[in-house]
Order: structure tokens, then C-alpha cells, then sequence
């Protein structure tokens, strides 16, 4: 374990510093070689055909026309590459390329590989396919009637991908102790990444049989042993690495098509090719914010505590699995991590529909449900006649226990983040004494500090670093984690750099590739700086321990007495006598031979047993309070922020700086989510798929943001860290929608609300009708009947697992 | 990524070479100057020219000549950047630069030019689509198709003017001139626009704008208002252009009012010129006029933010831009 260097900072020496990333230079200059920088002789050019169809059985294909072609090397159809994937062993319902039916418009049907990418476009045209079109389904409504055709063959029922039905403790009971209770139909639009590196993907195959695949993947693993699936092929022959991501926020997480398309074109023509996807190709790839319908029913005593929650969600999936299954747990996971929720039932329903699959979007499935229960919150303060900030701040969460659904809290600085919020925006000054048109919107949310389960059953550990100090001083690490622009290169370095005590020059990390990097499972569910970073102290630690020894033999004291900083071992109590760094190493090789170390993590277990146990775990939660302060013209319902303030506790911020740029990352792609973006279709395509149409706030629309960072060390995280990549985003869609009742009188229950939205809602009000703009109801569901599981407190059994 | 097609590039120095190499191409070429609208679309096949005549370097089109007070010529080709810094036009001819500078972005303000955005193409969310997008509805009637899936019982196409410029230089009685084949000629701004989204202007195919000619700006004060989603790189949803005219007494003499991002053309709203001239401008008379413009805008679902919104922006917008004019409080 780490000596002296937990649970306090003045001994640290990097953590806790604003230091650049180990990339910034290289990024910042144009250094950075993205996937689609990559040039290999001989290069191919792929291109795709894509269906004009949102739910067609493919006829016939034929290729003839194209394939004369002069520059066409290779055609790829369905047939050539049947086995299905996914990411979910439950969901194994993708293929590479269409075989014989098509679920979408954009879904791949022939991939063509050319000399040029202009070639390859115009030979894609020149493959002629006859379809016969099927009955699309569009909507929840349409996916829920059993009427209509059927998209899968598999499913929980018909189009109903995946049902849960969870009651922990008694719901009805609840119910009966509450003294108000509200029930409310909230609807979340979807909406995409917008990362600003489209996909792209480079397979190289070697004459020995070992296929290489660069790509821009958050996941290199799971690709990996993808790939071996569908080209089965031993994954010992393929090397998969992730290069640089220019962004990926859950959208690249999926393995791709296009990924299995080039290396099985890599194959086929004996030539390295490359596809990199246009823009609107990104939209179709998608695996974006699931639309979410939302029903919740909430008792409240009169002090605005909780007594039960009953929580409805209909997801709008898509054309195929891919996350969905979780992401149907996730919308019913976190509401109980942040107020006590004495009991929680949860009905969950995913839907496939004829659109491009939605997945995982920063947050997760979480930030639909999450809306649904601050706006709810909202609602019932003002119900109970009691303030925002004590709904919310007198029922908290109690570090170190066990929620209704078995999640484990142990640090919550949440009554800091409110308390800190609300005094930096002048709530209390300012709260109810707006001039007409201006408004004040609270809300709080949680996330995960990464999941605590893989998405594969295993018992290896979640992520492995290896380290290796060469005669130079040179301090080399290695990890399967991924860069997708969170810093994720830089916590391995940081993290080595503050146990070992060397200088961050001096240190260079090798990562994300399937060859030469241990695994790790990859940048998604906000685990990378957690478990990555515990793998790196881990192995860190463990080299520091020859170090130490050899030194103190040489400074003729105990190991424990000396420390490390700047290329320099020394006595603690007396820093004068030192040695240095490369001096120890080589007097460390001399002794114990060739210097390297192994670390890993795996989580705690988790502490649910039932179906489902699986989402939510997570060695420890981070929370956010978010105050958003705006004005609405009354006239053009146009917004405008006028600040927002974020507090947020990520436990230790390993380079604050770097928290507070995703801080104001996520208050960015959560503004867009409030505002404006829609994933949205009209006649079975995609309304808007392209950068200038689909619309996302541009600089222009980014206010001020006020980060506040609450530091709540938790003993789970390295140093004491938890997460900052995903949690900030959750309280900025609710606390617009809290500020926009705060300025004029009318509930949103829904977002996005733009200008003509927020007039709508105005317009109702001036004549007297309902002033709320949102869902209506939700459908009927013949729900399945509840499995049924008892509190943690009824289960002693369960208690401390 | 999305490719340019193949095509060849011709690079006339004057205005008479390029008319005459535009003839040699006919139907087969097209102009290009900023290339901000022309090059996307080729690569989306909305465009698909063979031949390019860039005007880039006719330096006759980037010349500003006049005064404020005599009237001011600017060439077809000087740049939206341009336009918002040049001494001339920031004294005299403050719609030109409001509309110039609420064009997309500082980048493409650095290429677009004036003449390319009077032009521009009209737009709509079934056309600005890539070929295979445009494929999967079966195309429309403004390419390749023969239904307009704005309103599928149209006769013609609905595509909406999005020229910020356009209204502006009604608003301000603007005089364009053209070189052809056949000559100059020289026509009111007004006269450029139909209202059809795909025969949107009345500009011959061997012409070429050669020179906008704003008159003289003495006692007149101008401004343009859009409405978007975001302050930067969006085409206009609505945009009100107003010229006003007010004499000693603080009576209106003359005023103009255009409205664009509306319908297929930019118009003229002529009756709000009978209504205000001659008068003291009084809030009832703003409202008879912002009324006006509710009517006659046609806001249809071809373009972002539902459509009765926008039309219920045109009088807000209306009412703001006179109001600004006249100094009085919005």
C-alpha cells in the first residue's frame, strides 16, 4: 500500500497539481496521428452502400456492374461475413454488413474497397440491390403493438428487447405513509456524441497470418475479441489498437462494422485499407442517448423526505441490442444514490424500432431518469411549501451504507456541493426576487466511478497496468486503457510519476493495444481514472519496494523511512541524504535483474444477488449540484444563460484543471441536450444528419461556468479519486428546465425546449390553460409480474458483502 | 470521408473571359466564387458541374467605388468580411454590415462573398442531403425527384430563400448589374427573386453579378434582424430587413421593409410603405405593419424550428427592427 501518500496532499507532489496532459503538445501542434492520419503503402479506400430502407428483406444483390469497375479491388457483402456480435453477450444480434434484412436507414449493405475513396463511392452505385420493403416501426407506441411485424427474431416479447420488473421492499407500504404523493410523465429526446473525430479504421493484414487494426474505439478489447469472433480467427492473430480518439463519449464503444469490413477487405485483397466514416455515416453508427418515456410515482412526507418511488421508463432502442440491456438497468439504477428511497420499484421497457441502434451517451441511461426525479423534486417542494434546497439537502444519502437496490455508497459530498452552489450563486439572496423573465433552476445527480461488473462474466481483473524502469532512468507503462481526450494517458503517468517519485519527462505510456498492453476493459462507465489508476499504484508500488530496499541499504536506514520526488530517493526526516533515482535503479537491476512490475484492479464485489444485481455497482458514486441562473424573452422564448454554477465531487482531483475542463464538457453536452439536439427521423430517415443541421450550441451559447470542486476522498479510489468524465453533464437538463419554472410559471417536462417550445408553454399560460408543455401519458405495458427482493436491512445475510 | 467528384477548374482574370468561358461550358459549368455553398454541395451531388469558373481573381468584382452620399458600387466578390470593415459601407449602410456579419462563421465570412450569398441556393431539410440520403425519400422535385416532401401536393418546389444579404438590399433600394453575353443589364434587387424554390432567380445562365449599386444614403438609416438557433454558422430562419427615411420633423418619408427565410423569395412588404409614409410613427402604426408581416410570411416545415413559430417571429421581428430605427424602447 501506499505509505504515507493516502488521505493526505501535503506530501504529493503531482496529484492534485494543475499539470498539461502527457498528449497536449502533441495534440495542440497536430503531432497527434488519428486513425484517419494513418498512410500505409498500398493503401485501399473503403466505401459503403447503405439502405435507402428503414426495414427491408434484402432480394438480391448484384455486384457485376461494380466489380468492373477499373479501381475496384474487393466487394464485401453480408454473406461474407455471417457470425453475428455485439458488445452484450445477451444481445448477439449484429452483423459486420446486412445479410438478408435491413433495420435501418444507413445500415451497411455492401462495403467496396478501392483505389480512391471517390472510386469506391461511384463503384458502391453500381451494385444493384432489390429490396422488399417491410413494415417500419417508428415509435415506442408502434414497437409496443403486437400487431405489427416483428424486427427481430429474438426478444422478451415481440419488440420488447428487455423487460425488468424490480420491487425492493414494499412500494405499497410506502405509499401508504406518504403524505403526498406526485405522479408525472416526463419525456428525454435523443440525441448523439458529436465527437468531433468521425470513425475511422485501418486494418493492415501481414503475410504470417497476424491481422493489425488501428481504429478509433474506446473499447480496443472488445473489439478484439469481436473480431475473432466474426472472422473466426484466434484473437492471438489479431492485434487491435485504438489510436488517438478525438472524442468519443460512449459512441465509440460499440465493436463496428466498418471495423470488421476493412480487415476482412485487408484480407480478401492483400492490401491495408481504410474506411473512415463521413459525417452523416456517424448518425447512422449512432449508439447514442436512448429516447426515454418516463412515468414516476413519488411519496413524500410533509418534510419532503421520500417514502416510496415507483419509476416507469420506455426506451426507444432502435435497430439492434447493443448496450440496451444495460442501459434499460441504468434507467432504473441511480435514483437511489443520492436521496434515501426506502422503497423502489422500477419497470423498465426497451423497444426496438427501425432506426440506428441507441447505446451509451456520457451518462449513460441515467440522465433520462435523472431529469425525470429533480423536476419531480422541484414539483413537490413547492407542493410541500418548502424550499428546493431542503427537499433535496435534509435527505441524503448516508456515506457507508446501503441503498434500497443494493448499491453501495460509501463517500457522498453532495451536502457540500448543494451548500457550496447555492452560497456561490446567491440563491438565497436572489431566489424569488428575479425581475419577471429571470430564473433560478437547482438540481444534483450522481454517476458511477466505473462499473463494477464487466461486460463479459470473468474473474480477471478489470484493468492491468505493467511498468518497467530501463538503465536510462526511463520509466515505461503500459495499460489497455484508451485516451478518448479525458486524460486517461495522463492519470498512468501522474499516478506512476507521483509513487516513483521520477519527473513526468521521464516517463512514457504505451497504451491501448491489444499486443503489447495488458487489458483494460476500456474507456466507458467512468472507470478509467479509478481502476486504472489503482492498477498503475499497484505496480508502482511494487517497484518502489525493490527501489526502497536497495536505497536504504545504501542510505543505511529502514525502507519505510525514505520517500521519493524529483529523481531522487530520500530520507524523510532528513532530505539531504538521498540518492538518485537512476543510481537506485541500476543498483535495483544489479540486485534483483531486469526491473518490471504487474498491477491490477478489480472491484469489490457487489452486493445485490437478484436478476439485474449487475448494473449500477460501483466501487464509489460522484455527485454534482448544478444552479443555472437565465432569462426568457418573453416575446421569442429565446434563453439566455446567464451563468451556471457546478459543484461537483469527484473525491481527489488527481489535476484539478483537467476536472474542470470536463466539468465545462459536460455542462457543454448537457446544455446541448436541454437546448436543442434531437436525434429525430421524419418518413423512416434521419431528419438532420449532418453538423450544420442536427444543432448543437456552438461557443456562442456556452455561459460562464463557475466549477466548484468538492474533494471528497474516498478510500476506494487512487489517492482517493473518483470520477469527473461523465457526472456533470446529469443536473444541467434538469436545473434549465427548474430555472425555466422559475422565470415564467410553465413546467417542461421534457427537453430539448428550445424558443418555439418555450412560447408554446408561455402562450398556454397567458390563456389559461395548463402551463406545462410535455408528454401526455405513457403507453400500457402488460408489465411481467415483479421480482421481488428484500431490503438490505431485511437481508442480514447481504449486509457488508 | 465525403469526396469532390472529379472537375476541372478555369481561373479567368476579367470579367469578359469569364463570360465567355461560362458560354464556351454551357450548361456543363457553373461559377464559384467563396465556394462556401458550391463546394458542399458537390459533394453532396445537389451540384454537379464538370467545369468551375472561379472568379477569384477577376479583380474588377473586388472593388468598392462612391461615397455614402452619392451612392456606393460594391463588386460581386468582395468578401462578407470585407463588407463589415470597409469605411464606406460601415458609415453609411448599417443593414449591410448587420446582415453581412450575422453570415455563418468568421471563417466563411473570410471566403464568401456578396455576390455568392445574393445567389445562394435556396435550401430545404428533404434537399441539402447527400445523394444517398436524398435516395432513401426518392429524391425531391429540386433534384432528380418530381415531389416536393415539404408539401407533397405542390406544384412547385418549397425550398426557402436563405440569403441574409437579399432583404437587405431591398430594404435599401439596391440596383444589381450584370455582364452577359448580350451586355449589361441592370435590375432592382427586388426583380432578382421569384418564388419558387428551384427557378429562385431571374439571372440568365451566361451572366455573372457584377456589381451591387446601393443609392445614396443620405437620411436614410437601415438594419436587419435573424432569427436562428445559435449565434454562429446558421442560415436564417426569418430575416427582417428595414431602410427608413426620416425627416425634420420626425415624420417617416420614405421606408422600406423586406423579409427573407420565408417562403422561396425574399418580399417586400409594399404596404407597410403606404402605411408609414408621410406619418408620424405612432405604436399603433408599428403594429398595423408587424401584423402585416405576420400574413405575409410562409413559414413552412422546410428548415429548423417548427414553422408557425417562425411566423410568429415576423412581426416580433418586424416590430423590434422599427422600433431600434425609430430610437424607441423595444
Amino acid at each position: 500500500m501506499i505509505r504515507k501518500k493516502s488521505g493526505t496532499s501535503e506530501s504529493l507532489h503531482v496529484i492534485g497539481k494543475n499539470l498539461p496532459k502527457v498528449d497536449a503538445m502533441a495534440k495542440v501542434t497536430g503531432e497527434t496521428l488519428f486513425a484517419d492520419d494513418l498512410f500505409l503503402p498500398r493503401m485501399l479506400y473503403a466505401k459503403a452502400l447503405r439502405s435507402p430502407h428503414a426495414h427491408a428483406r434484402i432480394v438480391s444483390i448484384d455486384i457485376s456492374r461494380a466489380e468492373s469497375h477499373p479501381e475496384v479491388r474487393g466487394i464485401l457483402l453480408g454473406k461474407d461475413l455471417p457470425t453475428k456480435y455485439g458488445i452484450l453477450p445477451v444481445s448477439q444480434d449484429e452483423e459486420a454488413i446486412a445479410v438478408d434484412r435491413v433495420r435501418y436507414v444507413g445500415e451497411m449493405v455492401a462495403v467496396v474497397a478501392a483505389t480512391t475513396e471517390w472510386a469506391a463511392e461511384e463503384a458502391s452505385e453500381l451494385i444493384d440491390v432489390v429490396y422488399e420493403p417491410l413494415e417500419s416501426i417508428m415509435t415506442v407506441e408502434e414497437g409496443l403493438d403486437e400487431g405489427k411485424v416483428q424486427i427481430h427474431e429474438y426478444a422478451d416479447h415481440h419488440n420488447i428487447h428487455k423487460m425488468v420488473c424490480l420491487e425492493f421492499g414494499d412500494v405499497d407500504a410506502g405509499f401508504e405513509e406518504a403524505d403526498h404523493i406526485r405522479e408525472d410523465v416526463f419525456f428525454y429526446e435523443g440525441n448523439t456524441h458529436l465527437a468531433l473525430e468521425q470513425h475511422a479504421a485501418v486494418a493492415h493484414y501481414r503475410k504470417d497470418g497476424k491481422l493489425t487494426l488501428w481504429s478509433s474505439t474506446q473499447t480496443p478489447h472488445y473489439v478484439h475479441r469481436a473480431l475473432s469472433k466474426v472472422l473466426e480467427m484466434p484473437a492471438s492473430r489479431i492485434r487491435v489498437i485504438a489510436t488517438p480518439n478525438g472524442g468519443g463519449f460512449g459512441g465509440k464503444t460499440d465493436p463496428f462494422g466498418h471495423e470488421m469490413a476493412v480487415s476482412k477487405l485487408a484480407m480478401l485483397t492483400g492490401r491495408p485499407v481504410k474506411f473512415t466514416l463521413t459525417r452523416e455515416e456517424v448518425f447512422y453508427a449512432h449508439r447514442g442517448r436512448h429516447p426515454v418515456l418516463m412515468w414516476a410515482r413519488t411519496g413524500f412526507a410533509s418534510d419532503g423526505a421520500i417514502t416510496s418511488m415507483h419509476f416507469r421508463t420506455f426506451l426507444d432502442g432502435g435497430g439492434y441490442g447493443s448496450y440496451g440491456v444495460a442501459s434499460t438497468y441504468y434507467t432504473g439504477a441511480l435514483q437511489t444514490v443520492t436521496y434515501k428511497v426506502p422503497h423502489y420499484r422500477f419497470e423498465g421497457v426497451r423497444v426496438f424500432t427501425n432506426k440506428p441502434p441507441c447505446g451509451p451517451k456520457r451518462g449513460h441511461g441515467t440522465p433520462q431518469p435523472r431529469f425525470a426525479l429533480e423536476v419531480q423534486l422541484d414539483k413537490a417542494a413547492e407542493d410541500l411549501g418548502i424550499c428546493p434546497i431542503s427537499i433535496r439537502r435534509d435527505h441524503l444519502v448516508e456515506e457507508n451504507t446501503l441503498t434500497a437496490n443494493y448499491l453501495r455508497v460509501t463517500t457522498c459530498g453532495l451536502d457540500e456541493c448543494i451548500d457550496r452552489v447555492v452560497e456561490a450563486s446567491g440563491w438565497r439572496e436572489k431566489k424569488g426576487k428575479l425581475p419577471p423573465g429571470r430564473g433560478l433552476g437547482l438540481a444534483c445527480s450522481s454517476y458511477l466511478s466505473g462499473a463494477g461488473l464487466p461486460i463479459y462474466w470473468n474473474k480477471m481483473p478489470h484493468s492491468g497496468v505493467q511498468i518497467k524502469i530501463d538503465r536510462g532512468g526511463g520509466v515505461a507503462v503500459f495499460c489497455g486503457s484508451t485516451d478518448v481526450g479525458q486524460g486517461s494517458d495522463s492519470v498512468l503517468a501522474y499516478t506512476v510519476a507521483e509513487v516513483l517519485g521520477v519527473t513526468l519527462g521521464d516517463i512514457q505510456v504505451f497504451t491501448a493495444d491489444t499486443d503489447m498492453t495488458p487489458v483494460d476493459l476500456g474507456s466507458y462507465s467512468s472507470r478509467v481514472t479509478l481502476m486504472t489508476g489503482n492498477a498503475a499504484i499497484d505496480a508502482a508500488t511494487k517497484l518502489r519496494d525493490l527501489l526502497f530496499e536497495v536505497a536504504a541499504e545504501e542510505l543505511d536506514c529502514e525502507p519505510d523511512e525514505l520517500d521519493a520526488h524529483d529523481n531522487r530517493i530520500f530520507v524523510c526526516e532528513d532530505s539531504d541524504r538521498g540518492l538518485d533515482f537512476i543510481h537506485v535503479a541500476r543498483k535495483a537491476e544489479a540486485k534483483f535483474g531486469t526491473l518490471g512490475s504487474v498491477g491490477s484492479y478489480t472491484p469489490p464485489p457487489s452486493a445485490g444477488r437478484f436478476r439485474g444485481a449487475g448494473v449500477g455497482p460501483s466501487p464509489c458514486y460522484s455527485y454534482a449540484a448544478c444552479v443555472m441562473d437565465l432569462s426568457v424573452d418573453p416575446d421569442t422564448g429565446q434563453t439566455t444563460i446567464h451563468d451556471i454554477w457546478l459543484a461537483y465531487d469527484c473525491g481527489t482531483a488527481l489535476n484539478p484543471v483537467l476536472v474542470v475542463g470536463q466539468v465545462e464538457g459536460s455542462v457543454y453536452m448537457g446544455l446541448g441536450e436541454a437546448l436543442m439536439e434531437e436525434q429525430i427521423f421524419r418518413r423512416g430517415v434521419h431528419k438532420i444528419p449532418s453538423l450544420l443541421d442536427y444543432k448543437s450550441p456552438t461557443f456562442k451559447e456556452m455561459p460562464p461556468v463557475h466549477t466548484l470542486l468538492v474533494e471528497r476522498w474516498d478510500p476506494r479510489g487512487p489517492f482517493g479519486a473518483k470520477e469527473a468524465g461523465q457526472g456533470p453533464l446529469l443536473p444541467v437538463p434538469p436545473a434549465y428546465v427548474n430555472a425555466l419554472y422559475d422565470a415564467t410559471g410553465v413546467r417542461f417536462d421534457r427537453v430539448p425546449v428550445g424558443p418555439d417550445l418555450v412560447l408554446e408553454g408561455l402562450e398556454r399560460k397567458r390563456k389559461g390553460r395548463e402551463p406545462r408543455v410535455g408528454p401526455k401519458g405513457v403507453p400500457a405495458v402488460q408489465w411481467q409480474p415483479l421480482d421481488k427482493v428484500p431490503l438490505p436491512s431485511q437481508n442480514p445475510e447481504d449486509e457488508g458483502v | 470521408m465525403l469526396r469532390l467528384p472529379p472537375f476541372r477548374y478555369l481561373s479567368p482574370r476579367s470579367l469578359e473571359e469569364a463570360v465567355s468561358m461560362l458560354a464556351d461550358h454551357g450548361p456543363e459549368a457553373m461559377l464559384v466564387a467563396g465556394g462556401t455553398d458550391v463546394y458542399p454541395k458537390m459533394r453532396r451531388r445537389q451540384f454537379e458541374p464538370k467545369v468551375l469558373v472561379g472568379l477569384a481573381r477577376v479583380g474588377s468584382l473586388r472593388e468598392v467605388r462612391g461615397t455614402p452620399t452619392e451612392g456606393v458600387s460594391i463588386g460581386a466578390g468582395v468578401t462578407l468580411t470585407q463588407l463589415t470593415r470597409q469605411a464606406e459601407i460601415v458609415t453609411g449602410y448599417s443593414g449591410v454590415v448587420e446582415g453581412a456579419e450575422v453570415i455563418s462563421t468568421p471563417q466563411l465570412r473570410n471566403m464568401g462573398t456578396i455576390g455568392g450569398n445574393l445567389l445562394v441556393d435556396t435550401r430545404c431539410t428533404y434537399y441539402d442531403q447527400t445523394y444517398q440520403w436524398r435516395k432513401s425519400i426518392d429524391f425531391c422535385m429540386k433534384k432528380e425527384g418530381s415531389t416536393c416532401w415539404v408539401a407533397p401536393g405542390s406544384p412547385r418546389c418549397l425550398a426557402v430563400t436563405s440569403t441574409d444579404l437579399a432583404p437587405v438590399m431591398m430594404s435599401l433600394g439596391a440596383r444589381l448589374r450584370f455582364v452577359g453575353p448580350e451586355g449589361e443589364r441592370v435590375l432592382d434587387a427586388a426583380d432578382l427573386y421569384r418564388e419558387d424554390g428551384i427557378h429562385y432567380h431571374t439571372r440568365q445562365p451566361g451572366e455573372i453579378l457584377a456589381e451591387i449599386l446601393l443609392p445614396s444614403a443620405e437620411g436614410w438609416s437601415s438594419t436587419y434582424r435573424k432569427l436562428r438557433r445559435r449565434e454562429a454558422f446558421d442560415f436564417p430562419l426569418l430575416g427582417v430587413a428595414v431602410g427608413l427615411r426620416t425627416g425634420a420633423g420626425g415624420e417617416i418619408e420614405d421606408v422600406r421593409i423586406a423579409i427573407g427565410g420565408v417562403g422561396s423569395a425574399p418580399q417586400l412588404i409594399e404596404e407597410a410603405t403606404e402605411i408609414l409614409c408621410g406619418k408620424q410613427p405612432s405604436e399603433e402604426l408599428i403594429e398595423k405593419v408587424a401584423s402585416m408581416a405576420f400574413r405575409s410570411s410562409k413559414a413552412l416545415d422546410n428548415t429548423d424550428l417548427i414553422p408557425i413559430y417562425r411566423k410568429k417571429m415576423a412581426p416580433v421581428f418586424v416590430r423590434r427592427a422599427l422600433r431600434g430605427l425609430l430610437g424607441l424602447s423595444p
